[in-house]
């Protein structure tokens, strides 16, 4: 029975292998975002970005400032550079905006960022992998509303809020025929006016913030992960233990 | 006054304790009879620890619910924002939620291997089916559970997949818009919903699963365990009556079992401690999204614990019908010729075959998926009287066998994988394939499950010193 | 049975692993119920709603009394006059507890041990909820005879409920239900005009 059991479970892992390649993929992929979770430098800059470019529109409604504590931020530094639309150190991350506004601006209320990078996992990529691309795929566009369109997420209706660190550019596409469909693929960027940073200084600064947002999304993983290792030494041991446990009694049985 | 048992004056203080508790509640007796001597079979092997697992689990989720609920605020308004309140204001509020929902998919994982075992050794044959027909009720009440307990976070998986399963009750004929009404008690799932599936998740239905699991217990205790051989140890009693082949639960299984939950714990802790989201199949991502009646994600599916069923009502289609009504006309042929019945009853075949035909073709395909997922569940209801091998325990019977139970693992994991999928023509062909052979597994089962040649079962269990 | 536990020598092997086991086992138990009971306590959210409070004097007139909710409670800001400042004293003897010498680290934070209970002569900051039954005392900033209050009243509160009454320092007059002085929170200045209730580095 074991033998066909293992067969029929390495069966269908083939099959499973297999079958994930004909998954539907779409759209550009998404870069890796660098992991900077474990980073307090980048995730206080992350926060200063977030608090200053993303705060205006978005709430953070889940998040309290004093929990920046926890990635090496004082409450008075809080206080100092953080705090800009409420005098507490205890409130939520509101928005800037009264959301009847940004309805009435954006065509509806800018989505709330609090677990974004948790909420945008996909296939492609994680949550943080889409955020990062999203964020240095902007191009102009003057067909739409906002002037900014962008190859993650094509027709969004969010603008570049990030274009004076970046630059303005332009999206250069080229047609392909495949399938004997003429389709418009993008070829490379061109860069229309340079920005304050350097392209490199801002995938940097980018992935300050995406990894920020995602210290945001969770902020327990690290205490979580590192307690985890704790559990799991106990456990180990404690298996050890009950395994002598059930040997000595069962050595009496015949 | 009733006979009380005396005891001498001399005695320990906790022996006098026990007499005075044992004179007015059973407690020694009850653990006489179902822990220290209550016979087990003493080859028990692996596939016996996921009994004493479902257990903890059903503990686990108890205890983490109940300190979930001292936080949770079951109104659509509040309900999302009070999740992630648990996760990131209340202290250790994180631990409660990713062990409650690790716990969920530990839980079907735990049962379907623990079903699994009751498949391979012939657990359910007599006089052990009601022991069968109450756990399977359990698990249709855990699926129940589970989906409940789903809606309450309030993400758009939540929102949507509580709104889809729901419109799949307004599929019956007459009868389904105003059970779906009654079900969400308002016309589209919306805070009213949230309520009632609330107090089905956190009282109804643990009640009913509690009474369940005792009288599954019960039951069990009743004829005693079967085991890997499927030999009776009953048989074979020595001169006290005490089972040749059994041992005392107490102090043997209770140990044994400690070993099975400490490993456990140490893959339940791994996922709760390093990856709870599990790839997005324990925690799914768009859940993290707060619901929004008015916009679907693009990709629905349930939780994977569902998939394998999903598969099936989404594989019955129109074609499938067709399929579906073509078998009935060969299988009412086939016992027309073959079996040996009476004029009238051939007569009743005939009608029957008859109508079932005209309702495959009138009734929507959409109901007759309904069916064929809940057939599924339901036809495993009747496997005590499906299987009519001489012997009880895969070990026992022909090799090929083990290639007909091989398969039907295999195609239980295929319809899963496309459950989770979205819809696509070859994959919904290899659906309809996967549940016709599903189907034949069991409604075939009267059948093949006497074919071949048998081994000899011996009359003592094969057991290996420890 | 197995009767071969109860008659023999002790089987070592088995004690050890059982002593071992129990012992892990029930330092597992106390650790994982560490996190339960602390789910128990005040969450990020009540902290943070019972955070201290700023409150801005500036507008506070001699003989006028603010009221700030601070943890749910009413907190009372009096300025209070040279007059009525100097009449503190007066009251002494028929208070309970003129020194605030009962339940000091509850009641009256170090800053406030003083005649007046404050940290500036003029300026009474006290919780005003009386320590009978929780009720909250209505201001008689008028000196002298009213109904329910003695011919020598200086002002101070007179507790609706029951009858008590407290002088302008807060502190409990004789006889009456109430046991307690009225609860100085912690507080200090940020400048002369600005106060916080709920915080004082200085402690």
């Amino acid at each position: 029975m074991k033998n066909s059991f293992r067969a029929a479970l390495i069966a269908a892992s083939l099959l499973l292998g297999v079958a994930t390649t004909w998954a539907n993929t779409d759209g550009i992929a998404w870069d890796k975002a660098p992991n900077k979770t474990n980073d307090l430098a980048a995730l206080q800059n992350g926060a200063k970005l977030f608090v200053n470019y993303c705060l205006n529109c978005h709430s953070a409604a889940f998040m309290r400032y004093n929990r920046l504590r926890d990635i090496g931020l004082t409450e008075q530094q809080i206080k100092d550079n953080l705090l800009f639309t409420t005098e507490k150190v205890g409130d939520t991350m509101k928005a800037a905006i009264d959301p009847k506004q940004a309805k009435e601006w954006f065509g509806g209320n800018p989505p709330d960022l609090t677990v974004i990078a948790r909420s945008r996992s996909g296939d492609k990529g994680s949550g943080a992998d889409y955020i990062y691309t999203y964020l240095r795929s902007y191009y102009r566009d003057d067909t739409k509303a906002t002037g900014w369109n962008n190859l993650a997420f094509p027709n969004v209706g969010m603008p570049h809020v990030l274009w004076q660190l970046q630059g303005e550019r332009s999206a250069v596409f080229e047609e392909i025929e495949a399938h004997e469909k003429k389709t418009e693929v993008f070829k490379q960027w061109q860069q229309l006016s340079s920005g304050t940073l350097t392209p490199l200084q801002y995938d940097q600064a980018v992935a300050d913030l995406v990894g920020y947002l995602q210290w945001m999304s969770d902020p327990t993983q690290n205490d979580r992960i590192r307690l985890g290792v704790w559990v799991m030494l106990f456990l180990l041991v404690f298996t050890f233990v009950a395994w002598r446990l059930n040997a000595a009694f069962w050595k009496n049985v015949k | 006054m009733a006979e009380m048992k005396e005891i001498s004056p001399n005695a320990p203080l906790a022996d006098k304790a026990l007499n005075w508790v044992d004179n007015r509640f059973p407690a020694s007796k009850l653990f006489k009879e179902h822990l220290s001597e209550y016979y087990a079979p003493k080859n028990f092997n692996f596939w016996y620890f996921f009994g004493s697992l479902a257990l903890l689990v059903l503990v686990i989720q108890i205890v983490t619910g109940i300190f979930l609920v001292m936080h949770y605020k079951p109104d659509a308004a509040q309900a999302f924002a009070s999740v992630e309140y648990i996760m990131r204001d209340v202290p250790w509020g994180w631990l409660m939620r990713t062990t409650h929902s690790t716990g969920a998919s530990a839980f079907f994982i735990v049962v379907y291997l623990h079903m699994f075992r009751g498949l391979l050794y012939g657990s359910y044959r007599k006089p052990r089916e009601l022991i069968w027909i109450f756990g399977c009720a359990i698990f249709l009440c855990l699926m129940g559970e589970a989906f409940f307990g789903y809606l309450l976070p309030w993400g758009q998986m939540s929102y949507w997949g509580a709104q889809v399963i729901v419109n799949l009750f307004a599929a019956i004929p007459f009868i389904g818009p105003d059970l779906a009404l009654l079900i969400r008690g308002d016309y589209v799932v919306s805070d009213a919903t949230l309520n009632r599936f609330f107090s089905f998740h956190v009282i109804a239905i643990p009640l009913v699963l509690l009474g369940l699991v005792a009288a599954h217990i019960l039951a069990l205790h009743e004829v005693g365990s079967n085991n890997p051989d499927g030999v009776e140890i009953k048989a074979k009693k020595d001169a006290r009556g005490i089972p040749l082949d059994g041992i005392p639960f107490h102090p043997y299984y209770t140990v044994h079992d400690i070993l099975g939950v400490s490993v456990f714990l140490l893959v339940f802790s791994a996922i709760v401690f390093f990856a709870p989201e599990a790839g997005g199949y324990f925690l799914e991502y768009n859940n993290f999204i707060p619901a929004d009646s008015l916009k679907t994600p693009l990709h629905i599916a349930p939780v994977w614990y569902f998939t394998p069923y999903y598969s099936m009502l989404r594989a019955t289609t129109d074609q499938m019908v067709y399929a579906l009504a073509a078998i009935v006309v060969v299988a009412s042929l086939w016992v027309l010729v073959k079996a040996k019945l009476g004029p009238v009853l051939k007569g009743l075949v005939v009608v029957a075959a008859a109508v079932l035909i005209a309702l495959l073709l009138t009734l929507d395909a959409k109901f007759w998926g309904v069916v064929t997922m809940g057939g599924a569940v339901v036809i495993l209801f009747f496997l005590p009287w499906l299987d009519q091998s001489p012997v009880k325990s895969i070990r026992y019977r022909p090799d090929w066998h083990k290639a007909i139970y091989a398969v039907f693992v295999l195609f239980f994991f295929v319809l899963g994988y496309l459950g989770i999928q979205p819809p696509t023509p070859t994959g919904t062909f290899i659906a309809q394939v996967g549940t016709l052979l599903y189907f034949a597994f069991f409604l075939l089962m009267p059948w093949w499950s006497r074919l071949g040649t048998f081994k000899p079962v011996p009359d003592r269990v094969s057991f290996v010193a420890h | 049975m197995s009767e071969a536990t109860l008659s023999g020598p002790v089987d070592k092997e088995k004690r050890t692993w059982l002593i071992a086991s129990c012992a892990m086992g029930g330092a597992g138990a106390v650790a994982v119920a560490v996190p339960f009971v602390q789910t128990f306590t005040p969450s990020e959210r009540a902290k943070a709603a019972g955070a201290a409070v700023e409150v801005d004097i500036s507008n506070l007139k001699p003989g006028e009394k603010l009221t700030v909710e601070w943890r749910g409670k009413p907190v009372w800001v009096v300025r209070r006059t040279p007059e009525q400042v100097a009449a503190l004293k007066k009251n002494d003897t028929q208070l309970a507890d003129p020194q605030s010498a009962r339940k000091p680290d509850e009641l009256t934070p170090v800053y406030a041990r003083n005649e007046g209970r404050s940290i500036k002569p003029e300026i009474l900051v006290v919780v005003g909820i009386c320590s009978h039954l929780g009720c909250s005392p209505s201001d008689k900033f008028q000196p002298g005879a009213q109904p329910s209050l003695p011919d020598d009243w200086n002002g101070g509160f007179l507790c609706p409920c029951h009858g008590s009454t407290f002088d302008l320092a807060g502190r409990v007059f004789k006889n009456k239900p109430a046991p307690d002085n009225l609860e100085v929170p912690q507080h200090m200045y940020l400048s002369d005009t600005r106060l916080i209730i709920g915080e004082d580095k200085k402690a």
